[in-house]
């Protein structure tokens, strides 16, 4: 694993790159997308790009990995079928150039790109995707994720070389946006047949704009261009191979180390900016780039089984009890947004409707006293000698939770209602989720497609929440059953407008990812659930 | 000196499972478990299907009786088996052999520096006549044993890699990276050898034997370090076999400041996300690392003072 001819510290080693053959991609769709961070001059092909993240999943598959730190790396080793537009929502060609659904949103069939070949020579075949595919649900503890991507799946069929079939038992509109995941990236046959864990500990082959070279669990990914590569994204700006010959990403757990790392110039960009850190960094000439991540925002997830939160009122009144906009500007990075739905602003569908949730004290303890909780000597409301008092159970799994809650726990207090902080550790999450054993839950779910409202709040799934069965099913069923976009649409509308007045959940704040990058990187751009596309990204 | 040595390993050997055994119970009563936890993303709460999760239990047994799992790892780690990581899915035994060299040559190099300065301070301490700087060295050690190893890290890489440039602030490559993780674990460990042995240097030199040295005409050069430095670094070796403790420890909080992989890397990788069969392999392999570097120490005591006689058992007691 460990190459002893990487002894020395990398710094950047300026290669001059021969980037000539290859670029002219097989039929390549045009309309290039995604802001740049002020390039000047045209792009310069060459070099290497060392990036700092905080953590390492210990895996180098990317159908079994979730953390963003280690997805920065491993989302350039796979293709997706699809590619989803940051900007619009839309999902648009990538290996498939072409795709039909059936208009009840149960079968989806992908005509894929030819001439596409995985980096050990093989070449892509609807057979590859569809055993890709059928090993996803065997993945086991680590490939949840990719899993419940294909949960309900009946069958995959290659029905000719290029094109593949899906099949679901039950509608599943979120699948053609699931289809541009790095979660169902499309791994080599080679790769397919590994176990699970070989896959973790080796890396995998793909057909990706960069290759593993290199991985050092905890320690560092080496990646190298895949010359020859000419089927890019129909979002990507560069046709061909990607502009840089090399990416480093190294784990650098403390927070410090990576912002002194940055600024003297030992890597050239960093991940898991926070807001203590963006004064020193843009001093430093360093440019910030942030945008927040799709799907459900961080919210209070308010528990409806339990006596006091069962009425309505009570949970209205913490919806408007809560300061959005102070949370944000004390605790958060600039340029975070306060929740305005369930789901963030960059989610596929999102409705503006931050008339529900702007601060309201007098409402909410209007709210209260029509629900018949009184001030007792303490200031907390009572009801039939019971106190209003909530806990919330919260994991250390953003420095910006304490904080955030603590502000939430004072804004309540001063309606009557007393928040108990209740930290868990990590490893309980699923654990409280199911079994239901709490007031409240503070976290949020990245996810590009408005079907999380689904996983998240219908009372036919898991149902965390509690959440009584209500109109909002019905809604959240037909949007799963809907591929005509427009219609779909209207009903995550509706949806979104339901968990508001209803007030199951209290958004809060929405999660915003930011990076460091030296003034000398260009186009390091954000992809549709808010990790990063290197491939047009160059030095200079 | 056979049945001393055989007794000292029976002891080690009892060590060991006392520790295997105590992490089990006490990894068994937390709350949740790994599936849960890799399950649970760690980052995000995405929802996952509690099928899918009672079945990956069943999976790794995490549904059987406490003490069937507790004798199954036993029976395996018998054998040398301790069967695989669950948030990578490497075995156990290769992800701590892959660890092991990283944090042996760190704590290795501070354990040098440690001495090699700790007890130059004492000596020097000890040996000069001028009060001021006696006792401006031998406030050193108090001060090196209370700041915490982590500002230490952080204001080393501050100074030296990011304004300096001298030495990267983060991996384990080469000889350059070395250098700052070994000198900020080098501080609290050589302050404790300074402390110990400096108060054994006083006390060894007020002892009859010293005056009688003096009597015979030996030079206070000689006393200092052929007599009294001889006698009075037992206490500082047996202190030198409880630090293996302590570098582990504190490689923990190193190895993160730093980037370093390494035992201590994987020890709060491992306890982050509750993945069992690794934590148990670095509870039993921590104990070994503690247990043979005791047991060399113990060994060592009779060469350097022949008043030790091991046969009586004297020091048996002592783990």
């Amino acid at each position: 694993m460990r190459s002893p001819v990487h002894r020395h510290f990398v710094r950047r080693a300026v290669v001059a790159a021969v980037v000539a053959l290859g670029v002219s991609a097989a039929g390549a769709c045009s309309s290039g997308s995604a802001g740049g961070s002020g390039s000047d001059g045209p792009p310069q092909p060459g070099g290497t790009l060392t990036f700092a993240v905080s953590s390492d999943a210990g895996c180098a598959d990317p159908q079994q990995v979730g953390s963003n730190d280690t997805i920065y790396a491993l989302r350039q080793v796979v293709d997706s079928l699809t590619d989803q537009d940051p900007a619009t929502g839309k999902i648009v060609p990538w290996l498939a150039q072409s795709w039909d659904v059936s208009p009840d949103a149960t079968t989806f069939t992908f005509h894929l790109r030819s001439g596409v070949t995985f980096s050990d020579g093989s070449p892509l075949t609807a057979q590859v995707v569809k055993d890709n595919f059928d090993a996803v649900p065997h993945l086991g503890a680590l490939g949840t994720l990719a899993a419940g991507y294909l949960s309900g799946v009946q069958s995959t069929t290659a029905l000719d070389p290029t094109t593949v079939q899906v099949k679901f038992a039950q509608p599943n509109a979120q699948f053609l946006q699931a289809s541009s995941t790095y979660s169902l990236g499309i791994e080599s046959s080679a790769s397919v047949h590994k176990t699970p864990q070989e896959k973790c500990s080796q890396g995998v082959v793909a057909s990706g704009p960069f290759v593993q070279s290199q991985y050092v669990p905890n320690q560092s990914t080496t990646l190298t261009k895949r010359t020859g590569y000419g089927w890019g994204s129909s979002l990507w700006k560069k046709k061909g191979e990607a502009y840089l010959d090399k990416l480093v990403f190294k784990v650098v757990p403390e927070a410090g180390v990576r912002l002194g790392s940055l600024q003297s110039g030992q890597v050239d960009a960093i991940g898991s900016v926070g807001k203590a850190d963006e004064a020193a960094l843009k001093s430093a000439g360093v440019n910030l780039l942030a945008r927040a991540n799709p799907g459900v925002v961080f919210q209070l997830g308010l528990n409806s089984s339990r006596p006091a939160l069962k009425d309505e009122k009570v949970r209205q009144a913490i919806q408007v009890a809560v300061d959005r906009q102070q949370i944000v500007d004390t605790v958060f990075p600039s340029g975070t947004r306060p929740a305005t739905s369930s789901l963030s602003h960059t989610t596929p569908y999102y409705t503006n409707l931050a008339q529900s949730f702007g601060h309201d004290a007098a409402k909410a303890n209007a709210l209260l006293d029509e629900a018949g909780w009184v001030r007792g000597a303490d200031g907390i409301r009572q009801r039939d000698g019971k106190r209003l008092s909530l806990s919330v159970d919260w994991f250390a799994n953003a420095a910006t939770n304490q904080p955030a809650l603590e502000l939430i726990q004072q804004q309540l207090k001063a309606v009557g209602v007393d928040l108990v902080l209740k930290q868990l550790p990590i490893a309980q999450i699923a654990q409280v989720q199911q079994a239901g054993d709490y007031d409240a839950l503070w976290g949020n779910v990245t996810r590009a497609d408005p079907d999380i409202l689904r996983s998240s709040f219908s009372t036919h799934l898991s149902n965390y929440y509690r959440v009584p069965p209500s109109e909002l099913d019905r809604l959240l069923d037909q949007q799963a059953a809907t591929a005509d976009a427009t219609k779909r649409e209207e009903l995550v509308k509706q949806a979104q407008q339901s968990l508001a007045q209803h007030a199951f959940v209290v958004p809060v704040v929405e999660l915003q990812t930011e990076l460091g990058a030296a003034a000398k990187v260009h186009d390091l751009n954000f992809e549709a659930s808010s990790r990063i596309q290197l491939h047009d990204t160059w030095l200079g | 000196m056979r049945r001393y040595v055989i007794r000292r390993l029976a002891q080690a050997v009892g060590v060991l499972w006392a520790a295997y055994t105590v992490s089990f119970l006490v990894l068994d009563f937390l709350p949740g478990d790994p599936v849960s936890a890799m399950a649970g993303g760690g980052s995000d709460s995405t929802p996952i299907d509690p099928a899918q999760i009672a079945r990956l239990r069943h999976e790794y047994g995490f549904d059987k009786p406490v003490f069937l799992q507790y004798l199954d790892y036993l029976g395996k780690a018998l054998r040398g088996d301790f069967g695989d990581s669950i948030s990578t899915g490497r075995s156990v035994t290769s992800t701590l052999a892959a660890a092991l060299p990283q944090t042996l040559e760190l704590a290795g190099a501070a354990l040098l520096l440690a001495v090699l300065f700790g007890g130059g301070l004492a000596v020097v301490a000890t040996y000069t006549n001028r009060r001021w700087l006696r006792q401006g060295l031998l406030s050193l050690p108090p001060l090196g044993v209370s700041v915490p190893t982590f500002w230490i890290g952080l204001m080393l890489v501050e100074l030296f890699s990011f304004r300096a440039g001298w030495f990267p602030a983060f991996g384990n490559d080469g000889l350059g990276g070395l250098v700052l993780p070994a000198v900020a674990l080098a501080i609290p460990t050589g302050a404790i050898v300074a402390q110990v042995l400096a108060k054994s240097l006083l006390t060894t030199l007020d002892e009859a034997y010293v005056e009688t040295a003096k009597a015979k005409g030996a030079g206070r050069v000689r006393i200092h370090l052929r007599h009294a430095l001889r006698n009075a670094s037992l206490p500082a070796l047996t202190v030198v076999g409880l630090l293996a403790g302590q570098l582990m420890a504190n490689s923990v909080v190193i190895e993160t400041v730093f980037s370093r992989d390494g035992l201590g890397r994987v020890t709060a990788g491992a306890v982050t996300v509750q993945d069992i069969p690794l934590v148990q392999g670095v509870v039993v392999f921590g104990s070994l690392i503690f247990v043979v570097v005791n047991l060399i120490v113990d060994l060592v005591y009779p060469l350097l003072d022949p008043r030790i006689v091991v046969a009586s058992g004297r020091r048996a007691s002592f783990a």
